[in-house]
């Protein structure tokens, strides 16, 4: 996998793979910090890898690993000097997705959440020493990709599902029958609360998240579908944070396809 | 990427295989009496796929390819079943070979793509199995090494969960990118465009767990149901009617894994050469020695287990054709495009020392048969093969 990480003081390429995480300065130029995962010396049958990445309270870099570990980094304004400073040791299943709060969250709603393979949920405030704040068990059904707004998380699973959960009380605030085939990518933009789903079926859809902050009432709406012909869409992201345009990335395409 | 995936890699083109040289020899045989010396008959059709799946399913061979390691390399992967293709009496030419793992290759691909949950890819594995089993029904040993394999399926795949399956597919699916050769039978059935690409639909009925899009449903603060909505698409959705067995008998429900091949209609590809990824494809692994030592062993193994039956009086002994003609195979090997050539290795066990003593301790171990001297045509050499037995 591959994300920018935005922090205040310096943008980092993160990348991650089946021997760690590598994090690179924002122009691809210098390699910053190499973490490397234990690799065992003949295959197991487990495969290990890193995966899910996501900077978290403006100091933090989280990625996730197959063993169901999320690895904290700290890492300082300037230099390399990049330090382990936690693992997060909640998930016994591997991880899918990491995902830092990217509007203003409510009181007690925590600022990251992290999902796994059995579609377990926990959500976290980042610091020192991060909290766990709350944990929405699985069913089985991976989550493969997991967005946070406003105390709103959403969950895209691998039967095609979407649920948005109220990340204070973990509830299930509501449930679309969003897609017909595995949900690869979620991402959100954060100023007008758009949500962008894309998946195996060939379909992408944007859909417009709404939170009251007097009721309370979560709302979602569809906005949007676009069929990207006999492909299997296996990345989206809006190229702004309106969510005005977005980009979208298939198996077997070399092109990337901007909407 | 998964260290699981290379039995369900193995064993998926093995079954296309064996659909396809059923098939072809099914066209080309000839009636028992009718036969000539070197035409084809039941008897030997039969004989053909009983060797190969014997081969295939030997349990040695098994062993080694149930353990977690990571996949073969494109050259790797042809080289063995280049081997399996002449673990019999037939006898396959380049062109003939190259045609048949296109084929088997492009067929996998289209089910691995098609597949409506990762976990259906045991589904096609199944189904294959169901059909091996049927091909070596009057085979009671064979018939018993292979249901082993499919217990071993079971027990090693059923329990993994969907995470894992998917992990699994990845793998497959990276191991098949940018092929995007043309088969005919696909192209006239519309599951393929003419750029090479399969038709994903966007129709037909959903996995099974997953419900028709299209409803969204919203609570309030205390879990209720407040609210319904529903959205439209291009897609035209149904509800799927019952799940596909995971047992080692059982109706599989999915059709992708069976047999599309029927004797009348034929097999052809269509090379499209103008890929620029494919060009850059094959300049990778010019390497002299592009086996790793462990695959060596594993293909040395294998060989090892086979019984090697020399034709007598030469190379072409019984030879398969995959075209409908000896000339359009001829014309096929002069203008295969460069960039889709395997560059099959040829194994020269003679090269390292090390390497060799490996070898001759290996087949040392195993009685290997002695061709008959003097045997000059197919009936004495049938002869031969029964009376070794």
């Amino acid at each position: 996998q591959a994300a920018w990480c935005e922090l205040p003081s310096r943008v980092l390429l993160v990348l991650t793979s089946q021997r760690g995480v590598q994090m690179y300065d924002a122009d691809g130029s210098t390699m910053v910090f190499w973490h490397a995962l234990d690799v065992p010396e003949l295959p197991a049958a487990h495969s290990v890898f890193a995966r899910g990445i996501a900077a978290a309270g403006g100091r933090f870099i989280c990625v996730g690993t197959s063993f169901g570990a999320v690895l904290v980094f700290d890492i300082p304004p300037k230099g390399s000097n990049v330090t382990l400073s936690e693992v997060l040791e909640q998930h016994r299943d591997p991880i899918t997705d990491i995902a830092a709060e990217q509007g203003q969250a409510p009181d007690g709603a925590g600022d990251l959440v992290t999902a796994d393979d059995c579609g377990t949920l926990c959500l976290w405030s980042s610091g020192e020493e991060f909290t766990l704040l709350g944990k929405i068990p699985g069913s089985g059904c991976t989550c493969s990709s997991v967005a946070l707004w406003n105390g709103i998380v959403a969950a895209g699973y691998g039967n095609g599902q979407i649920r948005l959960w109220e990340a204070g009380s973990g509830r299930i605030r509501a449930q679309l029958g969003a897609h017909a085939r595995w949900i690869y990518a979620l991402d959100l933009a954060p100023l007008t609360g758009k949500l962008l789903s894309a998946a195996e079926d060939s379909f992408v859809h944007v859909w417009k998240l709404s939170r009251d902050r007097d009721t309370d009432d979560i709302e979602v709406q569809h906005c949007h579908a676009e069929c990207v012909t006999d492909t299997q869409v296996c990345g989206a992201r809006f190229c702004d944070p309106a969510g005005d345009t977005f980009a979208v990335t298939g198996y077997d395409l070399s092109e990337i396809l901007c909407y | 990427m998964s260290a699981r995936t290379l039995p369900l890699l193995f064993l998926n083109l093995g079954g296309e295989m064996l659909y396809i040289l059923d098939q072809r020899l099914r066209a080309q045989s000839i009636p028992g009496e009718k036969a000539r010396k070197d035409e084809w008959t039941d008897v030997d059709r039969k004989r053909v796929m009983n060797d190969i799946i014997s081969t295939m399913f030997n349990r040695k061979f098994m062993e080694e390819l149930f353990k977690p390691q990571d996949l073969y390399s494109k050259k790797a992967l042809r080289t063995v079943y280049d081997r399996l293709a002449h673990a019999s009496i037939m006898r396959l030419n380049q062109a003939s070979m190259d045609k048949l793992y296109d084929l088997m290759t492009m067929a996998f691909k289209y089910q691995v793509l098609l597949c409506p949950r990762p976990r259906d890819i045991l589904l096609v594995t199944y189904n294959h199995l169901d059909a091996i089993k049927d091909f070596i029904s009057d085979s009671p040993g064979i018939l018993n090494q292979v249901d082993e394999t499919f217990r071993r399926l079971i027990e090693t795949y059923n329990p993994l969960s969907d995470g894992e399956f998917q992990l699994i597919r990845q793998t497959l699916l990276i191991f098949f990118q940018d092929m995007h050769i043309r088969v005919s039978i696909f192209l006239k059935d519309k599951v393929q465009n003419s750029n090479g690409r399969f038709v994903l639909p966007i129709s037909g009925p959903v996995p099974w767990g997953t419900e028709v899009p299209g409803l969204i449903r919203i609570f309030n603060h205390k879990g209720v149901e407040v609210k319904r909505a529903e959205f439209t698409t291009a897609g035209n959705y149904v509800t799927p009617q019952r799940e596909g067995s995971f047992e080692l008998y059982g109706d599989r429900v999915l059709k992708l894994g069976t047999n599309m091949y029927s004797v009348t209609r034929p097999v052809e590809t269509h090379m499209s050469g103008s890929s620029k990824n494919l060009a850059s494809q094959a300049k990778e692994n010019i390497a002299p020695n592009p086996l790793a030592k462990e695959e060596l062993n594993f293909l040395a193994r294998l060989l090892g287990g086979l019984d090697i039956q020399k034709p007598a009086g030469g190379e072409s002994g019984f030879r398969l054709n995959l075209f409908t003609t000896d000339e359009e195979e001829e014309h096929a090997a002069q203008t295969r495009p460069e960039e889709l050539s395997y560059k099959v290795i040829n194994i020269e066990a003679t090269q390292e020392p090390a390497r060799r003593a490996e070898l001759s301790r290996i087949l040392g171990e195993l009685d290997v048969a002695e061709p008959r001297p003097g045997s000059a045509g197919k009936g004495e050499d049938l002869l031969a093969l029964m009376d070794g037995l």
